[in-house]
């Protein structure tokens, strides 16, 4: 409602971001602590295997996990250095609420009460679903079930979405269509026996560092690379066939693949026959898609697509890998589909070395969108609108069908409502829209409008900095749980530290809330182990079984995957968790034998055909804008970029363009340049590489304010999955004007603090040369 | 423990640092970090350079320092300078013929890789090369290494009339690597490989003809 009360530079020295260099004290603490904790990088999917050092309740450092099987020590720099986000000056330590003078501290039960009233007073007057919930996925399995039924049972609104939703919902919804399920379809060791490697649409090296050497372990054996993206990205670099595809036009470039594969007679048929459906509509629509067709709409020459479809249709084993690039579309769910038709056109999925897998983004991308965090979905990756879905999960929850409210919107959906003032009230957590949806200007009016916001969040982060009341949370290593990595493995994470100040466990806020609300009986947890034990029935017969997973398996076994189903006669009918069974071993490889988990039993061939996305170049707006991560951020930022040798190895965001291009706009390396879109615009400095194409530019989206790629891109979504374009939007560039570029400066100037105090002798001049070089 | 060996491969590095920032962790050389990484040349490409210590059978910077401040272990690891002997008179930076050592004049003393003695020492991995995510930094026996990977690890080096030999390999790839990285000329024709010479970005470039109506043309 109100504009946050300060100046940038007050707000600045007492919100942050602080840049924060040092363990808790000094680096002497590193090599003397009380005990080495395991756990996991909370920093992406891929979720490393990582050895926490904790002293005086503080975590003081770290050291390689080299057990763990995923990882063996391996770690990016954000695994090394996100132990600073502990003890960080940062943190917020107690509750506060906005007033017109700035915040205030406010008790706990000030802020709860005052939080319920309004959700009370809010769906009194303007009915149950104008109170909305936004999670998030770097939560644990444990947190994200217990959103969702907080959510439906205590919020009582259809309206609970996740950020998810800007991650991983066109793979979800993909892999549901053609597989029955939504899981990477092999455990990561199986990319080592491929011997073609299909990579489309991920930025692996910088995105999911440590998949390189499984990657590079199949090379090792004599295994090709195929590498289509817009960028030469560092895994491109020595790929052994490099499709420098335009950006949306992944579908045209798969199609044709396809094609050349049926012309060549390539397909396993069968595996087709025995196993999958719908193949013949496959092959219609793919019947025109020519090379040289696609060629001229991906910028890929004919011959490189022929290349590329007879390594695939030929190789002996095979797998396919892609993550945002080609899912980040309007046409995200139909890219992931056409990467299915390949896959099971050649019969290339359910055995060693052969699959096809979505690389999960977020944290806990994998298992916080399996257990009833969507709008659409009950726990087990259940449908919401399947009554005998519901059935189960109302006897679950112990309530009736009316109880349990209906499919709600999606994440943006929930912005324009609130936008458009359906939507009333807001809760969130974990989650930062103003920096991760599209359209920021759009997302921050919408905020602006709300009757009330409460946020959970342990930074203030740049949503959170809308809220009315800001209730502090906790941080991965201050809860314990489990998470489900993007191999599908469900891993055990620990606490070795309870949460700093005032701040309270997430989960113990929920609770709270939800019994403020009158809604306690359903939430009687202790601990997180008892809501795993709630989702573990929950889940039971869902497509994503948990039910044979217990805390103690995972320990044991260093993760199991799922689905781990019951596999004794009481453990299938049982109604409590502790009649349930932990016999089964997991699943780490899916559809073996060629089963698949469509009540057929057999995998869907879905077709496809070549449509443009949302919104495409024309002489305005002649060039293509996407975005992207780089390797020393996560997502919003909201924690990395607090961490100071994570910032300072790419401080601030750039525009990468080709020399060519470059050279048209008179723009050099470090110049300052505008960019603009139908939606804003944004100045920073540019970057002059000849790894992009000449007609694409490219910017990381980790920051936010004016240096937010957001501001830029749509809020065009893909019918099905609802998940934004962010990779696809026709921008210009311009050199900047002085009074631009003077912007520019003064917006990275505020755009972090550096540490005070820092050890003697730190040296940080020298630091952060040596980083950035 | 003297079976082990250190191999760098540069063709595998993604230019993540995480090396630089798990050393920088060290208590030795708190947020320091002793293993420096290049970008070859940005604009041209995204290949980078580590560099540790190779530690010289024969010890170039040991040889020159005149307060005999760089110890060889017996298990061939050059130490960095011993801070009571250290004069910071950086003989030692001139004379690395690979460039590792660097002065650090906020201590007045040479710092550089030890190979993590704290931990080699006692049979762990160096930081470095636990954390590498791709294994551009390795650390095993030279058995361990051939049975498992390509590339031609090389530990005997040229310079002028100089031949160095190290504890640690550095990995050519096998053959040639014919890596263009310039986007263009993976392209198709209207992107003209031809027109650009990666070596010289910003020297010739004519706007480019397209056929689409949906390119660059009109606004560049
Ligand atoms: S961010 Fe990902 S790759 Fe990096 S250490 Fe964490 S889990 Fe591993
Ligand atoms: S950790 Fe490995 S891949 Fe990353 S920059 Fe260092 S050497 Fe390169
Ligand atoms: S071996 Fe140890 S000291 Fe040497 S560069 Fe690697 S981490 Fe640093």
């Amino acid at each position: 409602m109100v504009k946050p009360p300060f100046s940038q530079e007050e707000f600045l020295d007492t919100y942050g971001p602080t840049l924060h260099y040092a363990p808790p004290g000094g680096f002497s603490s590193v090599e003397d602590y009380d005990a080495l904790v395991d756990t996991h990088c909370c920093f992406c999917g891929q979720q490393c295997g990582i050895k926490l050092k904790v002293k005086n309740n503080a975590i003081v450092g770290f050291e390689p996990r080299y057990d763990f099987p995923f990882n063996k020590g391996k770690l990016c720099p954000k695994g090394i250095k996100r132990y600073l986000q502990g003890s960080h000056p940062d943190r917020l330590l107690h509750p506060m609420r906005r007033t017109e003078h700035g915040y205030q501290q406010i008790t706990w039960d000030e802020a709860l009460s005052e939080t319920v009233t309004k959700i009370q007073e809010i769906q009194a007057k303007y009915g149950r679903n104008s109170f909305a919930m936004l999670s998030g996925v770097s939560l644990t399995n444990e947190k994200s079930y217990l959103v969702g039924k907080f959510a439906r049972l205590a919020l009582q609104t259809a309206n609970l979405d996740y950020n998810g939703r800007l991650c991983m919902v066109s793979a979800g919804a993909g892999n549901k269509k053609a597989y029955g399920i939504d899981r990477a379809s092999n455990h990561w060791e199986d990319i080592t026996e491929a011997k073609v490697i299909f990579i489309i649409g991920t930025n692996i090296a910088e995105c999911f560092p440590i998949t390189t050497d499984y990657i590079w372990r199949a090379r090792d054996k004599g295994a090709k690379i195929i590498y289509a993206d817009p960028r030469m990205v560092p895994m491109a670099r020595t790929a052994d066939l490099y499709l420098p595809l335009r950006c949306g036009s992944d579908s045209a470039l798969l199609m044709s693949m396809l094609h050349v594969i049926i012309r060549d007679g390539l397909t396993d048929e069968a595996f087709i026959e025995a196993h999958t459906t719908g193949f013949g509509d496959v092959r219609a629509a793919v019947a025109d898609a020519t090379p040289k067709w696609a060629a001229e709409i991906t910028g890929v020459p004919a011959a490189k697509i022929e290349q590329a479809a007879r390594w695939y249709g030929e190789a002996e084993t095979g797998m396919i890998l892609h993550a945002r690039g080609l899912e980040h579309q309007v046409k995200g769910v139909e890219n992931v589909m056409s990467c299915a038709n390949l896959a099971l056109a050649t019969g290339k999925i359910g055995k060693p070395g052969c699959g096809h897998s979505t690389i999960t983004g977020q944290g806990n991308g994998q298992g916080g969108r399996e257990h009833g965090h969507k709008c659409d979905q009950l726990p087990g990756n259940r449908d919401i609108t399947n009554p005998e879905h519901r059935k189960y999960i109302c006897e679950v929850w112990g309530i009736t069908d009316e109880e349990l409210p209906g499919k709600g919107i999606t994440a943006q959906e929930i912005l324009n409502e609130i936008h458009e003032g359906k939507i009333k009230g807001l809760l969130s957590i974990c989650f930062n829209p103003l920096v991760s949806l599209p359209d920021a200007n759009f997302n921050r009016e919408a905020l602006n409008k709300l009757e009330h916001y409460s946020v959970i969040d342990f930074f203030l982060s740049e949503t959170a900095q809308h809220a009315d009341i800001v209730l502090p949370g906790s941080l991965q290593e201050e809860d314990e749980g489990t998470t489900t990595s993007g191999e599908g493995r469900v891993i055990k994470i620990n606490a070795p530290v309870t949460p700093p100040g005032e701040a309270r466990r997430d989960w113990e806020i929920l609770l709270d809330i939800a019994g403020r609300l009158g809604r306690g009986k359903y939430f009687q947890f202790n601990n997180t182990q008892e809501i795993f034990n709630e989702l573990r029935l929950a889940s039971r017969g869902g497509t994503a079984d948990y039910s044979g997973i217990t805390w103690e398996k995972i320990v044991d076994t260093q993760g199991i995957f799922w689905p781990c189903p019951q596999t004794t006669d009481e453990g299938k009918v049982t109604m409590h968790s502790e009649h349930l069974d932990d016999r089964h071993p997991g699943t780490p490889r899916l559809y073996e034998g060629g089963k698949f988990y469509h009540p057929d039993g057999k995998a869907h061939f879905n077709a496809v055909n070549w449509r443009e996305s949302a919104e495409v170049v024309d002489d305005e707006y002649p060039i293509w804008f996407t975005t992207g991560r780089v390797v020393s951020q996560y997502l919003s930022g909201s924690q990395t970029r607090r961490i100071g040798p994570l910032v300072d190895q790419f401080p601030h965001p750039k525009l990468e363009l080709h020399p060519r291009m470059a050279k048209q706009l008179k723009i050099k390396t470090d110049d300052w340049v505008t960019i603009q879109t139908r939606r804003g615009e944004v100045i920073i400095q540019a970057n002059v590489v000849n790894t992009i194409r000449p007609d694409t530019v490219f910017m990381a989206y980790h920051w936010g304010g004016k240096q937010s790629a957001n501001l830029l891109t749509q809020r065009a979504l893909d019918p099905i999955s609802k998940i934004p374009e962010y990779k696809v939007s026709a921008c210009r560039v311009r050199l900047a004007s002085p009074e631009e570029q003077a912007e520019g400066e003064r917006t990275q100037f505020l755009s972090s603090r550096t540490e005070k105090n820092l050890p003697a002798g730190y040296n940080l001049a020298e630091r952060r040369k040596e980083l950035r070089r | 423990m003297s079976d082990f060996r250190f191999f760098v491969d540069p063709i595998r590095c993604i230019g993540c640092k995480a090396c630089m920032q798990a050393c920088s962790e060290c208590d030795t050389h708190k947020g320091k970090s002793m293993i420096h990484l290049e970008y070859i040349e940005r604009g041209a490409s995204t290949q980078t350079a580590p560099m540790v210590c190779m530690h010289c059978d024969l010890p170039t910077c040991a040889a020159v320092c005149p307060a005999d401040a760089i110890k060889r272990t017996e298990d061939g690891v050059v130490q960095s300078s011993q801070a009571p002997r250290c004069i910071g008179c950086s003989n030692c930076v001139n004379a690395c013929p690979f460039g590792v050592p660097r002065y650090y004049p906020e201590i007045d003393q040479m710092l550089k890789c030890d190979m993590c003695y704290d931990r080699t020492s006692v049979g762990k991995k160096p930081m470095c090369a636990s954390v590498c995510p791709s294994e551009a930094l390795f650390y095993g026996t030279l058995e361990e290494f051939q049975s498992r990977r390509g590339g031609k690890p090389q530990n005997s080096f040229q310079f002028g009339a100089q031949t160095i030999t190290t504890k640690v390999f550095l990995v050519l790839p096998d053959g040639e690597m014919g890596l263009d990285m310039d986007v263009i000329s993976h392209m198709d024709a209207r992107f003209e490989p031809d027109a650009f010479d990666h070596l010289d970005p910003f020297a010739h470039l004519e706007l480019l003809p397209m056929e689409q109506p949906q390119t660059l043309r009109g606004r560049l």
